[in-house]
């Protein structure tokens, strides 16, 4: 007896080393998440129209590994959106205004394109550049709110969403040079202003992708081996005693925001300069006043990948497969907006699921040593389990 | 004098949906749970209420009654829309802000969704007038009459109705007073006895119902009956959160609030009828952006003296004492 109990403790100890690494956790609660959104979309197809479900779900799950150029291609700005609202979270702010931002890069961009006559081989460098620059001045602006006059970011960010929008829109509409009124779209920049493709055929896929997971490791390098980074997630576990302890908890605020702001504007930029698949032309922008949705898609895009960087590259990688499938979802029938209610249902889960997965797991333990130990000892571990799982709460909060 | 009375009229419906929805908030975060999802819960009341019009609108009822009804529809819809978020924030003591996000970006796709497949547009949009061109007896009392009982909608008195009903609730019932006791210090309202999760499940689902009705109230008021995933509710359920926080979480300043953004709202979108203001000839975008503007500069001023609920947005938990 005391034998069996002694190994069964051990074989317990390595079961619980693996499966409670942080790293571990995560991508388990983020699988959740993307299977119940599946789940889910599955679901409303079945309501929607039931006979074409499985081939919708097909669609979905398995239609982006034909278009993997576009794949990457349409990554790049929900990236970008991504790895600044996870950005922001590690230091416990929640930049909903990553929609504005990457709009103002946007135009910032579109603006340098259009306007700054410059050699070809720089041309599309400052044009990025251009985009990140406005994306930092949309970035700060919330940064400074919270800073200073302790307004939420979470609403400055929503207003100062619309009032981008709109003055992005009057903007564009306002110049005959960027804007045609009979297209209600922006013209095709000049080639200098675009970013080279990567030759891929049929896909628009550029050097765009590669900035942006270059970036994501560089912001990986930022977060674990600086000081700044440092301070930054010491902040975001407790701002008082990151305060206490010395750090400059308002010069954080903004510093963190005007990066976070970068960072879409660079999304915007990589959206906007991207030559498109016809030769000569290029994406372009239609003013209609709605709000960007790359930047709501990035924060599902950072919640799945827990606001870690390189998490981060995989989740826009993977979202953007999704919604690759979901258009492709629309020849059976269905519409591509299946995909948002898929990702929408994606964050609902993801912010709760990985309380669900410790409660899960402590289910599925309990039985698995009810199993392994007879009736004798259950007891003994339940209580040892419950302290467990109530470590794991405090955890993942 | 016309012009005055134009703005009036049409600032009303204006102000009710945004005092509904942020009284709604209120009760929401009273109870310690704030609540982003507004304006998801808004147009899933609003798109209920619309199918459930556009099903009955020609069966020759009253459109008072409809609206009537409609506005139960919409109550029911938000309610239990806004389970959703009570169960994620209380139960699983989610991040009541992602999961309201969440909630938020459901929706839209959803309406999107389900109207381009069943409706082949964007949304719905019912065909049935509630316009009041003049209220019998009342509409005839001078400049009162002219304000506010002539080219208007019923839903102006539902919502005042619903001001006052709010109001009692809030500072008169027993349940206010334990609702904002779980806002504010929720382990000392535990410690006497008093079930926090059911009272935040409580808050939640008021502001489900005001937010739908509210949302109803929009699509009726302002959009002419239209509900659609591409616009929305034009970030009225944000604005609404703006307005609860310019009143700081009390409903006569709430009133108060909602009358000076609905102003500024009414004014921005009629420039063009107003000689003084157009012949100004200023691009009519700067006035649109105009509300959004206000509301920052309005919590630039107040947000420093904030008397926010103080265990808003913090899950309740009993060991962490």
């Amino acid at each position: 007896m005391q034998d069996k109990n002694g190994l069964y403790k051990k074989r317990n100890l390595d079961f619980k080393s693996i499966t409670k690494s942080a790293g571990f956790t995560s991508l388990s609660s983020a699988l959740m998440a993307i299977f119940l959104g599946l789940v889910f979309g599955f679901f409303v197809m079945l309501f929607a129209s039931p006979p074409n479900a499985l081939a919708g779900l097909q669609y979905i799950i398995f239609g982006g590994f034909n278009r993997i150029g576009n794949v990457f291609y349409f990554a790049t700005p929900i990236l970008m959106t991504g790895l600044s609202v996870g950005f922001a979270f590690k230091m416990g702010l929640f930049n909903i205004g990553a929609s504005g931002q990457y709009t103002m890069g946007l135009f910032f961009a579109l603006f340098a394109g259009f306007m700054w006559d410059l050699p070809p081989g720089l041309h599309w460098i400052v044009s990025i550049l251009a985009g990140m620059l406005g994306g930092m001045l949309w970035g700060i602006i919330p940064g400074l709110f919270k800073a200073f006059l302790n307004v939420n970011e979470v609403i400055t960010s929503i207003m100062f969403n619309y009032i981008g929008m709109y003055l992005v829109d009057m903007m564009v509409q306002g110049s005959s040079i960027m804007y045609t009124a009979d297209k209600t779209r922006t013209k095709y920049l000049p080639q200098s202003a675009q970013i080279p493709s990567l030759g891929i055929p049929n896909s628009n896929v550029n050097l765009g992708i590669i900035f942006a997971i270059l970036i994501g490791i560089f912001l990986y390098i930022i977060l674990e081996k600086t000081i700044f980074g440092y301070e930054l997630k010491a902040t975001g576990y407790n701002k008082h005693a990151a305060e206490y302890a010395g750090m400059k908890g308002k010069t954080n605020i903004i510093l963190t925001m005007l990066i976070a702001g970068g960072l879409s504007g660079l999304g915007g930029a990589f959206f906007m300069l991207s030559p498109s698949g016809i030769a000569g032309s290029s994406m372009t922008y239609e003013p209609i006043n709605i709000i960007a949705a790359n930047g709501f898609t990035g924060i599902a895009v950072a919640l799945l990948g827990n606001s870690h960087p390189i998490g981060t590259i995989f989740s826009a990688i993977f979202i953007s497969h999704i919604q690759r499938g979901g258009t492709l979802a629309s020849l059976v029938g269905y519409k591509p907006e299946i995909i948002d209610l898929v990702i929408a249902v994606i964050i609902y889960f993801s912010a709760f699921a990985m309380i669900m997965n410790t409660t899960l797991a402590r289910i599925i333990e309990s039985r698995l040593e009810a199993k392994a130990n007879g009736s004798d000892d259950t007891v003994d571990n339940m209580v040892e389990d419950k302290k467990d799982s109530a470590d794991d709460m405090k955890g993942a909060e | 004098m016309n012009t005055i009375y134009y703005l009036i009229q049409n600032m009303l419906p204006v102000a009710i949906s945004l005092l509904l929805v942020a009284l709604g908030g209120m009760f929401s975060e009273t109870g310690g749970i704030v609540n982003i999802a507004l304006e998801g819960i808004m147009l899933f009341g609003a798109y209920f209420a619309a199918l459930f019009v556009y099903f009955v609108q020609d069966s020759g009822l009253n459109p008072q009654t409809i609206l009537l009804l409609g506005m139960l529809v919409a109550a029911i819809a938000g309610l239990a829309y806004s389970l959703l978020l009570a169960f994620a924030a209380i139960n699983m003591k989610a991040d009541q802000v992602i999961t309201g996000t969440s909630l938020n970006m459901m929706i839209p796709a959803a309406i999107l969704l389900f109207s381009k497949m069943f409706f082949f547009s964007d949304g719905i949009t019912t065909r049935i007038n509630f316009y009041i061109r003049k209220v019998p007896i009342l509409g005839d009392i001078p400049i009162i009459g002219n304000m506010f009982f002539q080219r208007t909608y019923l839903t102006v008195v539902i919502g005042f109705l619903i001001l006052i009903i709010a109001s009692l609730v809030f500072y008169k019932t027993k349940f206010g007073l334990r609702l904002r006791a779980c806002g504010e210090h929720p382990h000392a309202a535990d410690s006497v006895g008093i079930n926090v999760q059911k009272m935040r499940y409580a808050g939640t689902m008021i502001s489900g119902v005001l937010g739908g009705i509210g949302g109803f109230f929009y699509s009726v008021g302002i959009m002419d009956g239209n509900v659609n995933g591409h616009t929305g509710v034009a970030g009225f359920g944000f604005l609404a959160l703006a307005v609860m926080i310019f009143g700081q979480w009390r409903p006569g300043r709430i009133l108060f609030g909602a009358l000076f953004f609905a102003f500024l709202r009414t004014l921005a979108y009629s420039v063009s009828l107003i000689p003084f203001l157009y012949n100004l000839g200023i691009n009519q975008t700067y006035y649109r952006m105009m509300p959004y503007l206000a509301t920052m500069i309005v919590l630039a001023f107040t947000s420093k003296k904030s008397r926010a609920p103080k265990a808003e947005g913090i899950p309740y938990d009993k060991s962490s004492r």
